[in-house]
């Protein structure tokens, strides 16, 4: 961990699985009132074909992958008084219901941690290079960008 | 200079990394893919859909009218899809 604004910061690219638990444990230092932790789980469904998805490759640009999400992350601890954050995010080959994301988040109050960790993943989608690849029983094929995505960003920065 | 592509990118061109001697009317980002594009018919596929294309010089997001020199390191790739 590194501190950033005061913050105790981990960013971790990975192939192997996390253990949730032993995250927020490591999230429960310096007293905080709440740790709120979002988990991005594979789906087995494609949303909108319906189709069965049998994996999902991912694969991340090394160095920038990491310094976008320090940047994200910065910038949360500007906006928002908190005391550590955690991003793991898993890269390879994964399956149906595996754990994919972690984003923890833990501060003196549970509002800062929730809208914090909100933020992190909302922008963790936009800006952070990876690429996912999916396999389905009839094919694979790159997930495209998602425009939902790019509009939950709006929320973060109207009126602003 | 060394160019990066990442996703279907990488597919259309054939490889993840490349490096090159930058010619001299290289001047932005703009004219290396035009340069790429003049020089194998690959690229043209792969830049179909330019204006989708995300760029980042020396792993930070950038963009086509950017001025790049041969120390760079230039990478292209779609929108991001992670999470």
């Amino acid at each position: 961990m590194k501190k950033i604004e005061s913050v105790l910061i981990k960013i971790k690219i990975q192939n192997s699985d996390f253990d949730v638990s032993k995250e927020t444990k490591q999230l429960n230092i310096n007293k905080p009132g709440a740790i709120v932790n979002f988990i991005g789980i594979v789906r087995g469904i494609d949303d909108k074909t319906h189709e069965k998805i049998y994996s999902m490759t991912l694969e991340h640009y090394p160095g920038m992958t990491e310094a976008e999400i320090e940047t994200i992350l910065r910038d949360a601890s500007k906006r928002w008084k908190i005391s550590a954050i955690t991003v793991i995010h898993r890269v390879g080959k994964l399956f149906s219901s595996d754990q994919i994301v972690f984003v923890g988040v833990a501060s003196k109050h549970r509002q800062n941690a929730f809208d914090a960790c909100n933020y992190i993943m909302d922008w963790l989608k936009n800006k952070a290079p990876f690429w996912k690849i999916e396999e389905s029983s009839k094919e694979k094929k790159w997930v495209k960008f998602n425009v939902s995505d790019d509009d939950a960003l709006k929320k973060w920065t109207e009126g602003k | 200079m060394i160019i990066k592509y990442f996703s279907w990118i990488r597919e259309h061109v054939g490889k993840s990394e490349e490096e090159i001697n930058l010619p001299e009317s290289v001047i932005t980002i703009d004219d290396l893919i035009n340069y790429l594009i003049s020089v194998n018919e690959v690229y043209k596929i792969a830049f179909l859909k330019r204006d989708l294309i995300k760029i980042a010089v020396n792993k930070s997001y950038s963009s086509a009218g950017t001025k790049i020199n041969d120390k760079d390191e230039i990478a292209f790739f779609p929108p991001v899809t992670g999470g």
